[in-house]
């Protein structure tokens, strides 16, 4: 487990995760949503509030909101309709935000968490309920007196994800955010960008506190400004030890104190205290008389359910099942992105060399991906080139080694390097024959014959002399030799010399 | 006879015909409306915008094009819908500099018939009264006594009709707004079903209740701009897609077994009496016209008021919040701290609240306040929630009504016009003067109000007919027999010009 086990106390986390829709218009009028346009320029009468306009729904956000309840094992609401949640501020145009109150489109569902190599994760965060809204614009605070608006994201659908208090260390509330946003990245719902706000973060968390009165919790805090999912992690492991050392000191708990709201700073790696709920807000939530409510039947979430392709959870059970994968290589090509486990389907699709392929998307093509900063579905090197070159190694035509350099030479070639030709030039063939390599060896015997008396004399250990020599006779073959044949001769032979 | 003397479907044929051109048609409504500025029919009136639309119409007929059915044909607008770089400010002080950037659909919809928009018409406060005399501009005079109100909220729509400023008008009918200055001031007027007009660039007040509809002389003229102004409209959800009928051709036909309830509710305290005798001489007309004449009840229509004075305002509070000085409405020139208390606000929350003080007249505030109230936490499932079970209750006495009656009749106010600052001091008095109009909006059914008879005084008074949605041909219909064998609707005020 996690290193918050040793810790006096017990971390208990819920998340509040709110995620744009991917859509091309607004939740409820006609521009469009795209980020980082001058302020102001995604603008129609509908999502300024103009005086005698009116929302329509956007059907495609309703489908994508559905399509993740669905995938989240969520109920679907045969019956949902719109609320306004009225309040007042400078970024809201109308002074009401178009939301979902008491029947949300989407009530519990759950979403499992993948066990990391550390121990972490490997559970399942229940989920309260989904609800779908429109976003605010933005206040941008300039020097001095004056804030400004910027209402380009005033309308753009929203989806507030509520989870349950499920989560236990900060890890694991890092992993639920990746998980969720891998899926929901499948899904096609979101970019779930956190730098451009697409997918932004609250966390409540309290501890549970055994003392020798019993188990006590502390005051919950509603940490908001998570913008990355470092600082989600960074914060709450900040704020749990806040929390003790308060409790320490004046040992008031939940019952005792409100519930507070603090804002992350990373910067300065505190969370500070932002305002405290006395009460809860008055919102004076009443239906939206201005939209008609959503019936949702059984052949629409039907007809969504099959539009869903494999999920993550599922690629990765697949990726075990069907390939022979671990759990964690499987986990690694799935949590990589879609692109990715895309590519290592295409792979295999083509080649039995399962392993290989795992192992070398892993290493060759990730690192290679990154460092050119590209995604994988740009790769140079085509799948299916690939999985021919896997097999060729897999069939012994080439070795490993040689196999990867031709991969090397491929992505130089930038897409544009025919296999065969590459092979042929750069005379990539395995040597299998027995003398040429025999004759290797004795060589390399013969010019290190301190090797041979280490061995009798047990001064090293055998394998480490035998990798040398191994080492020396692939040299001596410009690493052409069937290295299983190198060591099957090297064994042979030594042992012939009585080594 | 004079121009300004025609009804709509008059003017519409003669420029069609091209016995006189749509210019001469707006100079003489211009000429007339000049000389009765007294009444405060119009908050905005720019001669030059008319005559060029005029002007525009007289060329396409003149180009042998189509100029559309209502081509020439001014159209007076109640000053809460939207039209384009035009003034909208629904009679109040906070939209005094407000130009939309965008039409209105049916402000659409009469452009690409032809029609000439003609002036934004007085109306109370974001439509918020009974009487017309809560607007920022005055109130507006009643054309047949200019001592007495005109009906409200949409008392410039009809009050321009009546005084024959214009043939025709469109208002707005959340708690009667259209039938009760329609019976006061002797004109047709109809609240359509709730979403057979769109809303689009209506400002709301209360938008589960409001609704577009037009005055006119008579019941041919209402059949010709309710065919251009209904019909489903993309941009407002509650908008209903059904087909509108063809009106014009419904209204000669002759219903078959009329069956027509008369609501029990409807005829108690309170009702004038020379109101209660026009009515059941309508209500004798028609069953000498072979209508079948049934007593009815609509047991929770008394708790009408009640209901509507809490859905109206819950919705108006959240509809109105936007007008707080940030983005548009009208912003306070000096919201320094008044008091102590004042100065711990951020000057953002004293902006607002100085605004919507200086903004909002005294209705208006009241309303937002009940509004508030009555959806706040603690209290909305006493108010608010106990409203809404109430109307689904009145929603069902008609609909129980109208499985034994086709419509139903009665008075469409309970008096004749009362004299300006009559109700003022007393909002109830002034709430109850929709006693018999509210129902309708609380159930989203149509409702037509004609004139019926004048009073000992002169007064016009509106003999309302309510029925089943979407069944605005019936009623026209039902309405035209009775105009058939009356002279009520020919009538007109004396007004010196």
């Amino acid at each position: 487990m996690s290193s918050e086990t040793a810790k006096p106390y017990t971390m208990v986390v819920g998340l509040e995760v709110h995620v744009q829709l991917q859509t091309e218009s607004k939740m409820f009028s006609w521009t469009g949503t795209e980020f980082g346009l001058p302020p102001n320029t995604l603008c129609d009468p509908v999502n300024l509030g103009l005086p005698g306009t009116l929302p329509v729904m956007n059907g495609k956000a309703f489908e994508l909101a559905l399509k993740t309840a669905i995938a989240c094992g969520c109920t679907i609401s045969k019956y949902t309709k719109w609320d306004r949640k009225n309040y007042f501020y400078p970024d809201l145009p109308k002074n009401y935000q178009i939301s979902q109150y008491d029947l949300p489109f989407s009530l519990g569902g759950s979403l499992p968490i993948p066990a990391d190599n550390e121990g972490n994760g490997g559970k399942t965060v229940r989920l309260t309920r989904i609800h779908l809204e429109e976003d605010t614009g933005k206040m941008v605070h300039t020097s001095g007196q004056e804030s400004e608006v910027d209402l380009n994201r005033a309308g753009t659908p929203l989806l507030e994800i509520v989870s349950e208090p499920d989560i236990r260390s900060s890890v694991d509330a890092r992993l639920c955010l990746e998980e969720l946003r891998l899926t929901l990245r499948y899904l096609g719902v979101s970019d779930c960008e956190m730098q451009e706000g697409s997918l932004r973060c609250d966390a409540n968390v309290n501890l549970h506190i055994d003392t020798p009165a019993g188990k006590i919790a502390t005051p919950i805090v509603e940490i908001k400004n998570l913008n990355s999912f470092r600082s989600v992690e960074r914060a709450l492991n900040y704020e749990a030890e806040r929390q003790y050392a308060k409790w320490k000191e004046d040992g008031l708990t939940i019952k005792d104190a409100p519930k507070e709201t603090r804002g992350w700073s990373d910067p300065d790696g505190v969370t500070k205290l932002q305002r405290e709920k006395e009460t809860a807000a008055d919102y004076r939530y009443f239906p939206e008389p201005d939209l008609l409510p959503v019936v949702v039947d059984d052949a629409w979430v039907a007809r969504l359910k099959a539009e869903i392709g494999e999920l993550p959870r599922e690629r990765r059970e697949r990726f075990e099942k069907a390939f022979g994968l671990s759990e964690y290589d499987a986990n690694v090509l799935v949590e990589q992105g879609k692109d990715v486990a895309d590519y290592f389907d295409a792979v295999v699709a083509r080649t039995d060399q399962y392993k290989t392929a795992s192992n070398w998307i892993q290493q060759d093509v990730l690192r290679t991906a990154n460092a050119k900063g590209i995604r994988v579905a740009d790769f140079p090197v085509a799948p299916e080139t690939l999985a021919d070159l896997i097999s060729r190694v897999g069939r012994g035509e080439l070795n490993t080694q040689q196999g990867r350099e031709v991969l090397g030479k491929l992505i130089e070639a930038d897409g544009t390097g025919d296999l065969e030709a590459i092979i042929e030039a750069g005379g990539y063939k395995m040597v299998s024959d027995e003398g040429p390599i025999r004759e290797a060896i004795e060589a390399a015997l013969a010019a290190n014959p301190k090797a041979m008396e280490d061995l009798k004399t047990g001064k090293k250990k055998p394998d480490a002399i035998k990798g040398f020599l191994r080492g020396q006779v692939m040299k001596a073959t410009g690493g052409k030799a069937n290295p299983n044949l190198v060591g099957q001769l090297l064994d042979a032979m030594l042992s012939e010399l009585g080594g | 006879m004079q121009l300004t003397e025609m009804k709509a479907a008059e003017l519409v044929a003669g420029i069609a015909a091209r016995k006189f051109s749509a210019v001469e048609v707006a100079q003489a409504f211009l000429n007339r409306t000049e000389k009765l500025k007294h009444l405060n029919v119009y908050v905005h009136l720019e001669p030059e915008v008319v005559l060029d639309q005029a002007k525009a119409v007289d060329k396409r007929i003149a180009a042998g094009e189509n100029p559309g059915p209502l081509a020439g044909l001014p159209v007076a607008i109640k000053d809460l819908l939207c039209v384009k770089g035009e003034p909208t400010t629904c009679g109040s002080r906070m939209l005094k500099n407000f130009r939309p950037p965008y039409d209105a659909t049916v402000i659409e919809k009469l452009k690409s018939a032809g029609a000439v928009l003609y002036g934004k018409a007085n109306m109370d406060e974001f439509a918020m009264g009974s009487s017309t005399e809560n607007s920022c501009y005055g109130p507006t005079l009643n054309p047949w006594d200019t001592k007495r109100i005109p009906g409200g909220s949409s008392g410039g729509s009809a009050a321009a009709v009546a005084a024959m400023t214009a043939p025709v008008s469109l208002g707005s009918d959340t708690g009667g707004s259209i039938r009760q200055p329609a019976a006061l001031c002797g004109v047709v007027g109809l609240k359509p079903t709730y979403g057979r007009v769109s809303r689009y660039g209506l400002i709301a007040f209360a938008s589960s209740l409001d609704q577009i509809g037009p005055f006119t002389w008579d019941v041919p003229d209402m059949a010709l701009i309710m065919e251009a102004i209904s019909g489903g409209d993309s941009r407002d959800a509650t908008c209903v897609p059904d087909p509108v009928p063809n009106y014009l051709a419904e209204i000669e036909k002759k219903p078959e077994k009329l069956r027509i309830g008369i609501v029990r509710e409807f005829f108690g305290e309170g009702l004038d009496p020379e109101v209660e005798k026009s009515v059941r001489d309508a209500i004798a007309l028609y069953e000498k016209l072979g209508a079948e004449i049934k007593e009815v009840s609509l047991p929770h229509s008394k708790y009408g008021i009640a209901a509507y004075y809490i859905v109206a305002p819950a919705e108006c509070s959240s509809n109105l919040a936007r007008y707080d000085g940030t983005l548009f409405g009208h912003r306070s020139a000096d919201y320094s701290p008044a008091n102590d208390d004042e100065k711990k606000l951020p000057a953002l929350v004293r902006m607002m609240m100085a605004s919507r003080a200086e903004g909002f007249g005294a209705e208006v505030k009241r309303r937002i306040m009940l509004g508030t109230y009555a959806l706040s936490a603690g209290y909305a499932d006493q108010y608010y929630n106990k409203a809404l079970k109430v109307r689904r209750l009145i929603r069902n006495d008609f609909e129980t009504a109208f499985k034994e009656v086709d419509v139903l009749i009665g008075p469409t106010t309970p008096t004749p016009a009362f004299a300006l600052g009559e109700k003022s001091a007393d909002p109830l008095a002034m709430y109850l003067s929709d006693i018999y109009t509210i129902t309708t909006n609380l159930a989203g059914l149509p409702g037509l109000s004609m004139p019926c008879g004048l009073s000992s005084g002169g007064l016009p008074i509106g003999l309302q007919l309510v029925g089943p949605a979407l069944s605005e041909a019936k009623l026209l219909q039902v309405a035209r027999m009775f105009e058939r064998e009356t002279p009520w609707h020919t009538k007109r005020p004396n007004l010196t010009v």
